[in-house]
């Protein structure tokens, strides 16, 4: 319980601090560029989204810092973000929603496939010390993630979108679809999705396969992979359920742990496909200087990737009872 | 004297390293060119890489050896010229950030206590926030972000993972007999530290380089080439931007955007092969094991 009781107060510390370092950011920036958009927006805006923007931004001038950093939280809490700069008049959170279900599809379920095909082959060439997989894996896949995530998505662009034909181009579905729980949209987003997916899944697969060896042929060497050997268990039951077990546990950490750097790769990996999930969005407002947008959708990021972080320590928890008896 | 000696100690000990494992040494060679490039573009550049006065979009060719851009400038001379940043960046973000993941992950575990907790809390909390998110924030804010710029906030981001590891390991290196010994002899804790504690830490301290360089890399090349660095330099992730906004893929100029993206790729594997044989120096379990028993057999 204890374990847990330390997780979910890490998991507020880091929380208020990226809520903190979001609040700071563009009053720290030099010549505050938000400034000029606030103009634009005088007038137009409901006074209850101005007011959140004025708080989140710095821009009104009677407002104490402290003042602001309360309402801004506040308003945060309730999720009102202010107003879209690019998407005017729609509200921050609205313009977010949109993008969030891409993102949760592409992202999350290429991240955690890979995370599962990553470690079951880390435990197998390890298990197979020296044999065929674990000579050749292992040296591959450190080469290829030291490939920049987006140029390895410009590279299948170039391969099997523009010169095998395979796969769409760009984009989540097809311009001339209408979204609609219809079996040929669906198959159309699929479709879609399998290049980004491929590259997410290469490219961050190598890290995951290396922890996982890594952990299992430490766990190898234990006396108790030994003493089931001696017993005349089958080979694939010590693999899996003696050894792979064991060695998950660290492996969970460090999806925990490297995370934000797998989403890091995606946000690059949906702005190479012009794929509409939060990344594409993000790097989009940046480039329409769509200042609360971008802020929001780093907060909502970070969020998201804390959240995951908690989930593997639930399941660390779960997993491994030392966390539970450990007083 | 003693100082050259053990420099030539430390010299033969690499090459014999080298010699040994094959991923470090194919790695420290193309580092090594990698760097002469770096430093010394000119004697490589058959053209300035920024005129544009060539036929715009010619394929290979014994003058253009990779073709030239929509632009009318030498593919060629632009990946050899944009070489410096990219290797730059590397090792000055890998310094940097080493430098304060030593002194965050060694002073946590050797004073411990509360400074301990405050220290690890930090580096979780920098650790888990995810990074590259924060730098494009940033440098949306500062426009077109300068060389150092990039650096700083490289540095800024970057230093959390080495800071935790190196923790780890001085604090399982903190009660040794060996430093409770130096400790009893009345040593100042830099003594201790600087002299008793880090060269134990040598290899890790080096792989930690390595990962922050390599994270440098690909971070920087991904800000430049969504235009978040200055745009009007010459660098691998810059060339990517220009390619990427002329559609060199689809209009038959696809060596314009893969060749800096190769390069790129040549400089991450290098550090990453450099790193994994590193691993394993400090940790002998990971070490490749030669079959043996199989040879015995057969």
């Amino acid at each position: 319980m204890r374990f847990l009781v330390r997780r979910v107060g890490f998991l507020l510390v880091a929380l208020w601090a990226a809520l903190t370092v979001n609040f700071f950011i563009p009053r720290l920036m030099p010549g505050n560029p938000a400034q000029a958009m606030m103009a634009q927006f005088r007038g137009h805006v409901n006074p209850s989204a101005l007011g959140a923007l004025e708080a989140a931004f710095g821009v009104n001038t009677h407002q104490s810092l402290l003042s602001a950093y309360v309402s801004y939280v506040g308003n945060t809490f309730q999720g009102n973000f202010g107003i879209s700069t690019s998407y005017f008049p729609l509200p921050v959170s609205s313009v977010i929603m949109r993008a969030l279900p891409w993102s949760i599809g592409l992202v999350g379920l290429s991240t955690v496939l890979g995370f599962i095909i990553g470690t079951a082959i880390g435990a197998i060439s390890a298990w197979r010390r020296g044999g065929l997989l674990d000579s050749a894996l292992p040296p591959v896949f450190i080469i290829i993630s030291a490939f920049p995530y987006f140029w390895v998505g410009l590279l299948s662009i170039w391969f099997f979108a523009l010169t095998l034909n395979w796969f769409p181009l760009l984009g989540g579905y097809s311009e001339t679809a209408t979204p609609a729980w219809t079996w040929s949209f669906v198959g159309d987003v699929l479709i879609h999705a399998v290049l980004p997916a491929f590259t997410i899944l290469i490219t961050s697969i190598g890290g995951w396969i290396l922890t996982m060896r890594n952990n299992m042929i430490t766990v190898v060497a234990e006396d108790y992979v030994k003493m089931a050997r001696a017993k005349g268990l089958k080979p694939r039951r010590i693999l899996w359920h003696y050894a792979g077990r064991n060695a998950l546990l660290p492996n969970l950490t460090g999806f925990a742990m490297s995370l934000g750097f797998v989403i890091s790769g995606a946000i690059l990996v949906e702005y190479v496909f012009n794929y509409p999930g939060l990344g594409f969005m993000l790097l989009q407002a940046v480039q329409s200087e769509d200042y609360p947008l971008m802020q929001s959708l780093f907060l909502l990021i970070t969020v998201a990737v804390l959240f995951a972080i908690f989930l593997s320590d639930v399941a660390t928890a779960i997993l491994d009872p030392r966390t539970r008896s450990s007083t | 004297m003693n100082i050259l000696l053990s420099v030539g100690r430390a010299l033969r000990r690499g090459a014999a390293f080298l010699r040994r494992d094959k991923k470090a040494a194919a790695g420290s060679i193309i580092l090594f060119i990698l760097l002469v490039i770096a430093i010394f573009p000119n004697w490589f550049t058959p053209h300035d890489p920024a005129a544009e006065v060539f036929t715009p979009g010619v394929g290979l060719s014994w003058s253009h050896p990779l073709g030239t851009t929509s632009f009318g400038q030498d593919v060629f001379s632009q990946l050899i010229a944009g070489t410096r940043q990219s290797v730059f960046i590397a090792l000055i973000v890998g310094l940097f950030s080493t430098v304060i993941s030593v002194i965050v992950g060694v002073s946590a575990a050797y004073i411990g206590g509360w400074l301990d907790d405050l220290l690890s809390m930090l580096t979780d909390v920098v650790l888990v926030i995810p990074t590259f998110p924060l730098i494009i924030v940033i440098t949306a804010y500062l426009k077109n972000a300068s060389f150092w710029l990039m650096v700083g906030v490289l540095v800024f981001t970057g230093w959390s993972y080495g800071a935790r590891q190196l923790r780890v390991q001085a604090l399982s290196l903190r009660n040794r007999d060996y430093l409770l010994a130096a400790r009893a002899r009345g040593e100042s804790s830099w003594y201790v530290i600087v002299v008793e504690l880090l060269p134990p830490m040598t290899s890790l301290i080096v792989a930690n380089f390595l990962g922050a360089a390599l994270y440098a890399v690909l971070a920087s090349a991904g800000l430049q080439f969504v235009g978040l660095g200055n745009i009007n330099t010459e660098s691998w992730g810059t060339m990517l931007y220009w390619a990427q906004n002329n559609e060199a893929l689809a209009t038959g100029l696809p060596l314009w955007a893969l060749a800096p993206g190769i390069a790129i790729a040549v400089l991450g594997s290098a550090l990453a092969l450099l790193n994994y044989a590193f691993d394993e120096v400090a940790n002998p379990a990971l070490r490749p094991v030669t079959r043996r028993r199989a040879k015995a057999v057969a």
